[in-house]
């Protein structure tokens, strides 16, 4: 199954993928602090950011937390090299899953407060997020009749046309996966500190740094997720594709800067109520057209 | 690399009169937008390599003072901001209060003002950036460390003994 293409993808996404995400999140900040009358950071932000991480000092709480970020991180690249190099999509997101549940047992294994809140925060996150999730790979089972990426790109028109509801679900999703307001909670780095920095906040330098890497493999796994929808056997289609995620990621932006923050109970219903309206009704059509 | 191209900073209120912290604030504001400098206001010391501190000691938060020091991973700076956090201030003389920051952990640079002015507190940053990359390449090169609050509670019996 594996040809030369996807072993160059992988090793493209393996190696490209940190730098691709730190250009997203530096635009993205940029971005922001326009918005709000600001200059903002520079471009590769993210990546000083990551390098800095790696280069401290780092006091672990106890060992089994450094496990479980460095399965956390494992988990999180395989499932990028699996989707990049054409793999099955349900592996991709049982082992994405996986990824996220290492990050909060490792939250949960330090036994401090703040952490514990963010753990229990992002558990309550995947409830919201994971229906949709699921339900995407099967839109996209039910319009091409495969989970495979490589045979999923090979269509003649773009998936955008036959699967709508599950683009709007799935990009409705993203925020919450992103952790963008008004999905997100009050933790640090935002001048708002109400729980430092929940999940993340009792790791420290290159263990933190292992754990940002993870999301920024994530992140453009998520954004590929994105490019799927629009994709085909054109050529020139990946062009297409990078229009529409630098469109969503605008959008995401522009949604994290307008809206206050919702408490739990209003983000479960509204994620659920969208996963059930835009990808439920679409995959009835799906069925029975 | 250079560290200081992602200094994260840790705000501490001590026993301020809030003029300083609302200036700390006021750096990351548009108008001076601290964050064009790779410069994030975090609240977690196990993120921090900057650790401002506003306001004098007292009693009662000289160990958290210590506490979120000694929790900040190496290499690290402590900017005391303000004539209150620099050696008490006006504060100085009250029955509670025990001096400025550096009675209880060691001090990097000391911005004076009453309140510090954003332009100060920036200048003051710059001037603790220069002061973390030279501890980064200490750490590389000799293992340096930076003392712990209870090794810098010692040094300081044995010098004023
Ligand atoms: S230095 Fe002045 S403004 Fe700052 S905390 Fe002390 S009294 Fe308040």
């Amino acid at each position: 199954m594996m040809n030369v293409y996807s072993i160059i993808a992988i090793a493209a996404y393996l190696i490209c993928a940190p730098f691709a995400a730190s250009i997203f999140s530096g635009v993205d900040r940029i971005v922001t602090a326009r918005m709000q009358g600001r200059k903002g950071p520079g471009l590769m932000q993210a990546w000083w950011d990551l390098m800095k991480l790696f280069s401290k000092e780092s006091t672990t709480v106890n060992d089994i937390q450094k496990v479980l970020v460095v399965a956390h991180c494992f988990f999180a690249v395989f499932s990028g090299a699996v989707f990049f190099g054409g793999g099955d999509l349900l592996l991709v997101f049982f082992s994405l899953t996986m990824a996220e549940v290492f990050l909060i047992l490792a939250a949960y294994s330090v036994n401090a407060a703040y952490s514990e809140i963010g753990a229990q925060r992002e558990l309550l996150q995947m409830m919201a997020y994971e229906p949709m999730i699921l339900l995407t790979a099967v839109g996209f089972y039910m319009s091409t009749g495969s989970f495979g990426v490589a045979q999923i790109i090979k269509t003649d028109i773009p998936l955008v046309l036959k699967m709508p509801g599950f683009f709007i679900g799935f990009c409705f999703i993203l925020i919450v996966k992103l952790r963008k307001s008004p999905f997100d909670i009050a933790t640090s780095h935002h001048a708002h500190q109400e729980i430092i920095k929940g999940l993340t906040g009792d790791l420290s330098g290159r263990i933190y740094g292992l754990s940002e890497l993870a999301e920024l493999y994530e992140e453009v796994l998520m954004l590929g997720m994105i490019g799927l929808f629009f994709i085909t056997s054109d050529p020139l289609s990946p062009v297409y594709a990078i229009i529409a995620v630098s469109a969503v990621m605008f959008v995401m932006s522009f949604t994290d800067n307008i809206f206050p923050r919702v408490k739990w109970e209003v983000l479960l219903k509204l994620a659920w109520i969208v996963t059930f309206f835009a990808g439920g009704t679409n995959l009835l059509l799906l069925t029975l057209i | 690399m250079k560290i200081s191209r992602s200094p994260w900073l840790l705000h501490y209120d001590g026993s301020s009169c809030n003029g300083c912290d609302i200036e700390v604030l006021a750096a990351t504001t548009p108008r001076f937008d601290v964050e064009r400098f790779g410069i994030i206001n975090t609240g977690n010391p196990k993120h921090a390599d900057i650790f401002l501190c506003t306001g004098g000691i007292n009693a009662q938060n000289q160990d958290v003072v210590r506490q979120i020091y000694d929790q900040m991973p190496d290499p690290k700076v402590v900017l005391a901001c303000g004539i209150c956090a620099c050696d008490g201030g006006i504060f100085k003389d009250c029955y509670n209060i025990l001096g400025g920051t550096d009675t209880v952990i060691p001090v990097d640079v000391y911005v004076p003002g009453c309140a510090v002015r954003p332009e100060a507190l920036i200048d003051g940053v710059i001037k603790a950036l220069a002061i973390l990359d030279d501890k980064k390449a200490r750490m590389k090169k000799e293992g340096y460390r930076s003392l712990t609050s209870e090794e810098y509670r010692k040094k300081r019996e044995t010098a004023d003994a």
